[in-house]
């Protein structure tokens, strides 16, 4: 089982959430989260003086998928999140240990 | 090199249209009928019956005056007390960090509680109760003797616990305003000890001195006649002097100046500052006393000077900064109705569009240029905005006042209004308006160094600087401002 964190632009966020469930995958955790990498900051003005804000507003969508699952998911995101331009963002692909669903302690990929 | 020479053309343009004032005139009362004479004889009844009429036509017109009168003081008062709460408490909320929005909105409404009762026990009456020149006496402790029937002295057609209600408002809403330069450090309890004796000691003398009976700034028979329709001096310099003592004394912020604490919401200051804009209608026109047309041009004057002032602010941000900000434009929308204050009953409509204009460019001023140099950390800018805008509204009163609006120095044996500002000739106003000035900022430095002295002593005034990391709100009151995710 794998562990799929991307971090996106949030007005991509409908776009892969549709795309994921097109590729049948249909349990995601979606976070409000605040960052930067690469991409600069905007300024912003406070009393006439002029500051720079570098936490940027971000999305994040945490899923765990069997590994067959992997590329397809992979695809499905970076497909509906590409522009092109600096601020896409990044994913991180970790093994995950174990999957359990609360309400039947059901465990393993039957899990996910 | 550019953007200075711009904001000094927007300067002069401001005080170009200064002129413009000169052109407005006032309409007076209609003229009176003569009646026709009468042809055939008159009986002494008739005439006995006649005079009981127009008795009853005095009475009837006077007590219709006194309703209309007392209506709109009534309103006025609760306009007021609007502006505190919650237009100040959301203004001030808005601009500090999200931690201390508690925190801050307690701090205008513990005036609202405290200072009701001080004013009810004693306030009222060192105010506007007969004492020397300088302070009201205990006559009207626990408010003995204001009741129903209207105080001559202040406002005849009113009752005079309206008055005094209605100055109540003032009082709250003056301690209120110091609150935004010491946000975001000060302890609850210090707070509340240090402003009620400021109440007390500061603002109940000053309003005094400008107000009361045998005041002696008071505009009429006062020994230094100084122009304050309805509180420049009073409220907005003693207010914005103190704040500026007290930021310097307390010391700024941690992590002032270099760690960035913008507003945490623009929204809540935005509500609250068109809540004050609003409620400053019951400030300045509710100071007619009355529903006559004095209440009219105070109303009008407000209003074009904010408007104005806003615009003068948002235009030399413009220039400034590059973009206009929304914390420019509401901030010089309130630095507007802070320079009008004083002369809001006392100047043309166009006057006050000057006044406006002027005031939004030069507290804007104030606000970015002074304030980094001098590098005092006035939170929320009391001092720039109220203190300074204050003390600019008092001068260009007494440039701008004329008798044609008010006859604040009462009329000739001919009926005309004596010269009251500069605008009538009368240019040693602007002396009496300095003296006036002097005295608000002589009493609000010693007053408040004196006090902040003895409350630090005895309570100690600052939050710990773990307090002050935890946020005001944790750290006094034990509660979060929100709990979105509940």
């Amino acid at each position: 089982m794998l562990k799929i964190e991307a971090v996106l632009q949030p007005s991509k966020l409908d776009a892969v959430k549709d795309a994921l469930l097109e590729a049948g995958i249909e349990g995601m955790t979606i976070l409000e989260a605040r960052g930067h990498g690469r991409q600069k900051g905007h300024t912003e003005f406070y009393r006439g003086r002029e500051y720079t804000v570098d936490l940027l507003p971000k999305v994040k969508i945490e899923i765990v998928v069997s590994d067959e699952l992997k590329e397809k998911a992979l695809q499905a995101i970076i497909g509906a999140a590409r522009t092109g331009r600096i601020g896409d963002g990044k994913i991180f692909v970790s093994r995950v240990e174990e999957a359990i669903r609360i309400r039947n302690d059901e465990r393993g990929e039957t899990a996910l | 090199m550019f953007r200075r020479a711009t904001l000094m053309l927007l300067l002069f343009a401001c005080l170009g249209l200064s002129p413009l004032a000169l052109a407005q005139t006032s309409s007076s009362a209609p003229a009176v009928q003569a009646p026709a004479a009468a042809q055939a004889p008159v009986t002494q009844a008739q005439i006995a019956a006649l005079e009981q009429s127009v008795h009853n036509a005095q009475t009837a017109s006077a007590t219709a005056q006194s309703a209309a009168d007392n209506a709109w003081m009534l309103v006025s008062a609760a306009l007021v007390l609007l502006m505190t709460g919650p237009g100040l408490a959301l203004f001030y909320g808005g601009l500090v960090r999200k931690k201390n929005i508690l925190g801050t909105m307690m701090q205008s409404f513990a005036m609202m509680g405290l200072v009701t009762i001080l004013w009810a026990v004693v306030g009222y009456s060192l105010a506007f109760g007969h004492g020397n020149a300088f302070i009201g006496g205990f006559e009207h402790v626990f408010l003995r003797g204001v009741g129903l029937t209207p105080n001559t002295d202040y406002a005849a057609t009113i009752p005079e616990q309206t008055y005094m209600i209605y100055q109540l408002m003032f009082a709250i809403i003056t301690p209120a305003l110091i609150t935004g330069a010491f946000a975001e450090r000060m302890k609850f309890s210090a707070m509340a000890v240090f402003l009620s004796l400021w109440s007390l000691l500061v603002y109940s003398p000053m309003a005094h001195m400008v107000w009361g009976v045998g005041g002696f700034l008071n505009a009429t028979g006062g020994h230094v006649p100084s122009l304050d329709f309805a509180g420049g001096t009073v409220v907005h310099i003693t207010s914005g002097v103190s704040a500026l003592v007290t930021c310097i004394y307390l010391g700024k912020r941690i992590g002032y100046p270099h760690t960035n604490m913008p507003p945490h919401s623009m929204v809540l200051s935005f509500i609250g500052a068109c809540l004050l804009w609003v409620g400053w209608f019951g400030f300045n026109a509710g100071s007619a006393l009355g529903s006559g047309p004095l209440a009219t041009s105070a109303f009008i004057n407000t209003h074009f000077a904010a408007a104005a002032a806003a615009l003068g602010w948002t235009i030399a941000e413009w220039i400034h900064n590059g973009k206009p900000t929304a914390l420019g434009a509401i901030s010089g929308a309130v630095a507007g109705l802070v320079a009008i204050t004083p002369g809001s009953g006392f100047v043309q409509p166009f006057a006050a569009l000057a006044i406006g204009l002027i005031a939004g460019v030069f507290c804007s001023f104030m606000v970015f240029e002074v304030k980094s140099r001098l590098r005092y950390d006035d939170s929320l800018d009391a001092f720039g905005v109220h203190g300074a805008g204050g003390t600019l509204g008092a001068l260009l009163t007494g440039l701008f006042a004329t008798g044609a609006i008010n006859a604040a120095f009462g009329r000739n044996a001919a009926g005309a209004a004596l010269p009251t500002g500069a605008m009538d000739g009368h240019w040693s106003q602007i002396l009496n308006q300095l003296a006036g000035i002097g005295l608000a900022w002589g009493i609000s430095i010693v007053g408040t160094l004196v006090l902040l002295f003895a409350v630090d002593k005895v309570i100690g005034l600052r939050v710990s600087p773990e307090e002050e990391s935890a946020g005001l709100d944790l750290s006094q009151h034990g509660e979060e401002g929100y709990d979105l995710n509940g």
